[in-house]
Parts: structure tokens; sequence; C-alpha cells
């Protein structure tokens, strides 16, 4: 039997036991040898959120199919526990075996976003491993972070050993195998980083510096040794039919947040948004074939249990044989009592149909993105979405009996306007009109229900947007109240709901999010005056890190408000995802022009993804 | 067809709490392919019920749950197949087809017994806490308050307690569970600490439910797997 780390009167003190104590469905046992590769991965943030995450269960899996690998997983402590940990001095450990993550000879962190870079320092300060990377011995594991903010490490840099830059399923072995062959003669931690980051993909921040302009920003940044990469490339699979898949992730005990089967049908998006990063970093668009969908789905589900079935992408719209996989799913789940849900669809025909078919219409709310309230906006960010293809969405989803919408934004987007804030507003107006004018009073299920939510823009490195500035946290507000009066001046105000985030949290995302080597000491700074859980409102303290930015000398609007010129070095710039910089440039001067650029499928742009030899770009040459 | 499977609960399972481990069911269900029966409507869930749910922390030897299969399965290679979807703290102990009369599993439920035993690190040098136990039981009546969703009332522990045994380092309890009368393990070491004019520590007890009964035609206590036949 496994022992715990925790004993039980901790565990039946704190909130939740079952996010600490492993052995869960599928998770993965191995006999402990001498010769084992010991690997923990991590989720800086809570158990429920980090086990919803697809990237950590295909690399958990990826690495256990490896004789010579034991994958681990570890996550952020939950407050209770995280201050029992630190009275009574227990040191963090991995789920599956309970041993102290300090014994493992790598930590993987993902990086998925920027809020939680408070958590590593948590995770490796509970884990007594020195949090700065040029603090660590032979004794210590490598940490090495994966995930997308990783193609802008600068900010966290001085806490890794290791980034890996890129989709993790093709260089582990290589990595792997270089650890045991520098473990034969003698180990040295530094020689090892030192070949590791000749490895594609492999960025070692203590082997680069970097020198500043009086201003601030950057003069040259370069490796320190001769060899050593200027330019770190993305690493990226090239036939995503070939890479292994969970077929048997891990079940949780208690309800997280994908509490479900998710299937990735496609990575990448042909698309294009002018402020989305994940459009960029995954380019090119690699579709799965529908047989191995096909496969993958049933034995998921027979191998997990789950009631329910995801499919996963950043726009399932666009993939090819939706309708096909789409009849194959609802014929199976129905057999099995499976139900299916479906996000990212685009909201026409098609789509209303399939909903229709494995949802309860009368329940379930439609959710559409805009993202901007008028054309010239929308124009701007290049989503090319029509208001009389919005509309035209809503009328179809009313007749077929819905009454709950929901609708996206973004507010403080590059060239914004009061116009365009207001345009929201007069949009949603505009779907509440359409219901009323659809929906003859005596088949009404009540009201219509909009909701309108907006987030704060935040630039984003290695999209057209990496230079234009980001908003003021008053500006933000400002907007978000403009908005509000707007809906109150309308007609069908009573149908209509506002809702929006914080600004601070957004403000400080940005600072992070565009951030060099200097915003290292903010954070760690932060967490020592008592900053962790950044991305949970109730625990953000925007004091605290008001005052690490001063103590550092350092000014967020450098970092948020700023507009670069294009000549400038970005701390990111010794990073590429495939895209070159040249089409940024072009994208970002065509969205000051207001022009809309066609997606993958109808014109190839020469975005320089097609160096990867793969997917949408060389589907059509063929 | 119904049937009942009946369940152990120990090492890290103790912490997962009652709902949690009716989800771990559903999924093991489909896991094991079993022909389990939905219920009709827009959100059909499966035909499972629970007997007496069980408290974060105690250890179990006999859990139960009802459920329906819409064909017929012989009992031990249900038990097989469940069995081979378990993790580590749970174990399949029995499976049976249910008379067609069958009360269902929560409601049928009269009696539970327990075991008592102190948690490592809790012993006290300075009484046995087994000893006085015979002697807590001899009284005419152990008068305690019960605390209810609105008030409080008083009433005489001593008749719902079925039987009970006193060794060396355990206590054994059969205690009431039906509906009526459902009486924790721990209510009765309460009173029996107050008893000795002591208080009990937190989590001083290690508790384990031993099984849990139902009653039969001539009212006698009986395991309820009892009720049920092998296929
Ligand atoms: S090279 Fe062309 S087809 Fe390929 S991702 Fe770039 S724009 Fe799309």
């Amino acid at each position: 039997m496994r022992k715990l780390a925790l004993n039980d009167e901790i565990l039946l003190t704190i909130e939740k036991p079952a996010r600490y104590i492993g052995g869960e469905v599928n998770s993965v046992m191995k006999e402990n040898k001498e010769e084992l590769i010991r690997f923990v991965m991590c989720f800086p943030d809570v158990y429920e959120i980090g086990m919803s995450h697809l990237g950590i269960q295909i690399l958990y899996d990826l690495l256990n199919s490896y004789e010579d690998v034991w994958c681990e997983r570890v996550y952020s402590p939950w407050m209770d526990l995280d201050a029992i940990m630190r009275k009574e001095q227990i040191p963090l450990f991995a789920l599956e075996s309970q041993d102290p993550v300090s014994d493992f000879d790598f930590i993987g962190i993902t990086l998925q976003y920027e809020m939680c870079y408070t958590n590593i320092l948590q995770v490796l300060d509970l884990s007594n491993i020195p949090i700065f990377a040029k603090e660590r011995t032979n004794e210590h594991p490598i940490v090495i972070g994966g995930g997308p903010c990783a193609y802008n490490p600068e900010p966290i840099a001085a806490f890794f050993d290791l980034f890996y830059i890129g989709e993790g399923e093709t260089q582990y072995r290589a990595l792997l195998d270089l650890y045991k062959n520098c473990q034969k003669d003698g180990y040295d931690r530094m020689d090892f980083l030192h070949k590791a980051a000749q490895i594609p993909g492999i960025y070692c921040p203590m082997l680069y510096d970097v020198t500043y302009h009086a201003d601030g920003t950057i003069k040259v940044f370069y490796p320190l040794y001769d060899d050593i990469p200027k330019t770190i490339m993305k690493e990226l699979v090239t036939d995503v039919n070939q890479v292994p898949y969970p077929k048997k992730p891990v079940v949780p005990f208690i309800k997280v947040t994908q509490d479900r089967v998710v299937l990735e049908i496609q990575r990448g998006c042909i698309r294009g948004c002018r402020f989305c990063q994940a459009g960029q970093l995954y380019r090119p668009v690699r579709e799965r074939s529908l047989d191995f969908l096909k496969e993958y789905a049933i034995e998921m589900l027979d191998n997990t249990g789950h009631e329910e079935i995801s499919l996963s992408s950043l726009s399932s719209s666009d993939y090819s044989n939706l309708s096909e996989f789409m009849d194959f799913l609802i014929e199976k789940c129905k057999d099995k009592h499976v139900n299916i849900s479906l996000p990212s669809l685009r909201i026409d025909a098609f789509s209303l149909d399939v909903m229709s078919k494995v949802q309860d219409v009368k329940k379930s709310s439609l959710t559409f993105a805009p993202e901007a309230g008028t054309q010239r906006m929308r124009n701007v960010i290049n989503k090319g979405l029509t208001e009389e293809v919005i509309l035209n969405g809503a009328r179809l989803a009313f007749e077929g009996g819905w009454n709950k919408v929901k609708l996206y934004f973004m507010l403080g987007l590059p060239t914004e306007t009061i116009a365009d804030v207001k345009g929201i507003a007069e949009l949603a107006n505009e779907v509440a009109k359409v219901y009323y004018e659809t929906v003859p009073k005596e088949k009404r299920n009540g009201k219509v229900q909009i909701t309108i939510s907006t987030s704060f823009f935040i630039p984003k490195p290695f999209t057209p947007f990496q230079w234009a500035p980001m908003g003021y946290a008053q500006e933000f507000l400002d907007k978000a109240h403009t908005l509000k009066d707007t809906v109150l001046e309308q007609l069908n105000k009573k149908s209509i709901r506002y809702i929006y985030h914080e600004a601070d949290v957004s403000v400080l995302e940005g600072a992070f999010a565009r951030g060099d080597r200097k915003i290292s000491d903010v954070i760690y700074k932060a967490y020592q005056k008592g900053c962790i859980y950044d991305a949970w409102s109730e625990f953000f303290k925007q004091e605290l890190w008001d005052e690490a930015f001063e103590e550092c000398g350092l000014n967020v609007d450098f970092y948020t408000t700023r507009e670069r010129s294009v000549d400038e070095v970005l701390p990111w710039d010794f990073i590429s995802c495939g895209v070159e910089k040249a089409f940024f440039i072009r994208e970002w001067e065509r969205a000051k022009a207001e022009t809309v650029t066609p997606n993958c499928k109808m014109q190839c742009q020469g975005c320089g993804a097609a160096r990867f030899k793969t997917g949408i770009c060389f589907d059509k040459k063929n | 067809m119904k049937y009942r499977i009946k369940f152990s609960k120990y090492s890290s399972m103790v912490f997962i709490g009652h709902l949690d481990m009716m989800r771990y069911f559903q999924k093991a269900i489909r896991r094991a392919g079993l022909p389990i029966a939905y219920s009709t409507g827009f959100s059909p869930h499966q035909i499972l019920s629970f007997a007496a749910p069980l408290g974060v922390g105690l250890f179990s030897n006999g859990e139960y749950a009802d459920l329906e299969f819409t064909s017929e399965i012989k009992t031990a290679e249900c038990k097989k197949r469940l069995q081979e979807v378990m993790v580590e703290g749970v174990d399949i102990l029995s499976v049976k087809v249910l008379p067609k009369d069958a009360g269902n599993a929560m409601a049928s439920v009269a009696a539970a017994s327990y075991t008592v035993k102190i948690r490592k690190g809790h012993e006290r040098d300075d009484f046995s806490f087994t000893k006085e136990f015979d002697r807590f039981m001899s009284q005419n009546e152990i008068l305690i308050e019960k605390e209810t969703k609105k008030s409080s009332k008083v009433l005489n522990l001593k008749e719902f307690i079925f039987d009970y045994k006193a060794d060396a380092d355990s206590i054994y309890l059969l205690v009431d569970a039906s509906s009526s009368g459902n009486i924790k393990p721990g209510l009765v070491m309460e009173a029996y600490y107050q008893f000795l004019q002591k208080k009990p520590e937190a989590f001083e007890f290690v508790i384990t439910r031993e099984e849990t009964y139902t009653r039969d035609q001539n009212g006698q206590l009986i395991s309820l797997d009892a009720v049920g036949e092998d296929l």
C-alpha cells in the first residue's frame, strides 16, 4: 500500500484531501528502480485546474511510455495546506509516489497563464529547491518550463534551468538520453545544461546575457558561448496522427474543471485574428484524421468511464470532417449515454443543428465571440465576422428555441474609439431586437437573456499587436462604465446583462506578457511579500505588486502602455514560432489601415510557417 | 434486474467523500462495461443508489450500492469485472441479485456495526480507553442531547445500541442506523468520554464500519447482502 506524505489529521483538516492523495484511476505507478529517471510534471495552480489541462496529460502519457522514466504529477497546494506545510516544514511531494519533489531528476512546469508565476515560486519553495536557477547544485532537480508563456520566458528566466519552446512530443527523448549520458561520466549540472541548450527547441537562460539602452529597452541579447544558438526555433509535431495521445487519461476522484474526455481534433488555427497568440504559436493548422479521432474517442471513453466528451481545438468549425465526425459521435454516444460538449463552434445552420441534437436547447446558452462592437474594429483585429452573420446566426438560434445568448468582447483594442465601445451595447441591442422580431409572443419562453462579457485587451508576443500600447487601468474602467451606461440607455436594457473583469490583474498580466529579465526580481519580491494565487481575485493583492515594482525601480507603464517601434529589440526576439517578424509587421500595418487579411484556407499569406513542411501550408500545395 | 454490490473502503480512499464515491462508481460501472440501466428524460442517469453514506475518514468493510441492469449477468462475472476496474482502497466483496420485491438499499438500512480504535499517536498513559466501557453500558439509561436541524432533543442512547463488545484495544458497536434513529459511533464515544469525565481529542478515533444491516420478516438483523442471491 502507498504511504501518504500527509498524515491523517492533516488530510482530515484541510479542504478536499483528494487533491493530495494521488492513486486516481489510470495514474501510473512504477517500481522505483535506481536507474529510473524521475520526472514530475507541475501545473502551478490548484489540483482542479491543473488536472483539467490537456498538455500535461499528453506529456504524462508520453514520458510514462518510456521504460526508463517515471513521470508523476504535482500541483500547487491550496492556501490551507500551504500554511500547514510551511508551519510544519513538510516538503512538497509528488502525487503518485508521494516522494519529495526535491528527490526528482526533473520538474517540468507548464506555463499556461502569466498570473501563475508566483505559484511557481511557491512550488519550488515548498520543495526546498532554490528559487533562483544559479543557486542550484548537482543535487537539485532540473527545472524546465514549457507551454505558451515559454514563448516569452524572460520575466521568469531567473527561476528556470531550461525552457522547452514548442510542442512537447518531439525532444524529450533526446533531452532524457543526454541526461543519462551525462550521468554516466560524473554528472555536472552546468555541463548538462550547456549540452541541453544545443538540442533544438531548448533554451537555457543562464547561457545568455542582455544589455540595455539608457531608456530601458534592450541593446543586445546574446549567447555567452559560440556553440549556443542565437535563435531558438519552436518544436512542432509534423504528423499529428503519429504522435502518442493519452488513451488512458487520469480520472480524478473529485470534480475538476474538465470532468470529461478531451479529444484534440486539430492543432493550430487558420484564422489569424490579430490579438490571438495561440493562433500564431501553433501555426500551421494540422488536422487529425477521422480514423484517429474515432478510435481515440471510443477508447478514451471506455478507459475512463467519463460521461462526457469534449472536442478541443482553437476553432472546431474549421475542422474539415467535422460533420462526419459529429455523426459518428452522436451515434456512438447515444448507445453509451455519453454527453457531447462543443466549445468554439461558429454559430450557423450546421452547428445549431448539431447542438440541438446534443444539448437541451431550453437550458443551454449560445456563445458568440464578435470580440469587437463595430465592423471597423473587427476589421482592425481581423475577426472576419460581420454584423449580418451574427444577427443571422442569432435569428436561426431563436427560431431553434434558444433564448440565452452570451456575447464576448474585448475593451482597449488598438485604435479603439468611444464609438467602438458603444457599438458593443448596440450590437447586443440588435440581437435582442432580432429575438422580439423572430419569436412571436405566444412562443416566447420569457425574455431573451443576453449576457455581454468583456475582458481587457492584453497585447501578447508573437502577434501583430506585440508593438501596440495597452490601456491604463483607469481607461479600461472608464470604457466599461461607458458601455454599462450605453446598455442602460437602450430599449432592450432589461434583456441585457453586462459583466466585466477587474482591470488591475489585466495590467499586471500585460506587464508579464511583454516583460523582460528585469521582471524576475519583481516576481520574487512580490512572492516574498506574500503574493500567491494571483489568478484568484480573492488572493490578488495589488498594493504588494505596486510596492514590488517600486522597490525594483521599475515602472509598469514601460511594459504596458508604451507603444514600441518595430525596430526595438523585443525580449522574445531570440525565439521564433516559425512565423516571421516581417509578417507580423505587415499585419500590424494592415491593422492600422483597417484591412482584413484572408485566412490560410482562402489564401496563403506566406507567414513563414510553411518552413515546417506540414499542415495546411503543405497540403494545399500538393 | 436489480443487483446489490458490497464493497470495502480503506487506505487513501477513506478521504473520498460520499458524493465523489458515487461519481467513482458511476465511472467504474462504465469502465467495466456492465449493462447498467438508465432513467428516462433529457439527462438520463444510471439507476444506482447507495445505502448509508459513510463520513470522510471512516474505513468500511460493509458498504452497499444497488443497481439495475438491463440484461442478466452472472454475479461472479459482475464481481470480477468490477474488481478489475477498482483502484487501491476499494474492493468488491460480494455481488448478489435481489428479489423483485426487495426494498432499496437506502430505505432498508436498520443498523450498522463499527469498531473503534485509538489513532496512532493518541494513546493516553492515564487510562485504557476500553476498560470502563462495560460500566458505561451497565447504566440504566444513557441520556444525551442530539442536535437536529432545528432544535435538540434528549434521547436515551442505550435504546439505540443493540450490541457491543469491549476488547483490549477496540470497541465493537452495533447501533441503530435507520432513518428514524441514525446513531453515529462518534456520538457514542462522546457520551462514553463524558461518562469518564474526559474530552475526546480531535481525530482520536479510527472508526471502521464493519457491516450494514437490514431486518428480515422476523425482525432479525441480517446483513444487506443476505437479502440477495448468487446467480
Ligand atoms: S504559410 Fe500560409 S498557409 Fe501556412 S500558416 Fe502561414 S499563412 Fe497559413
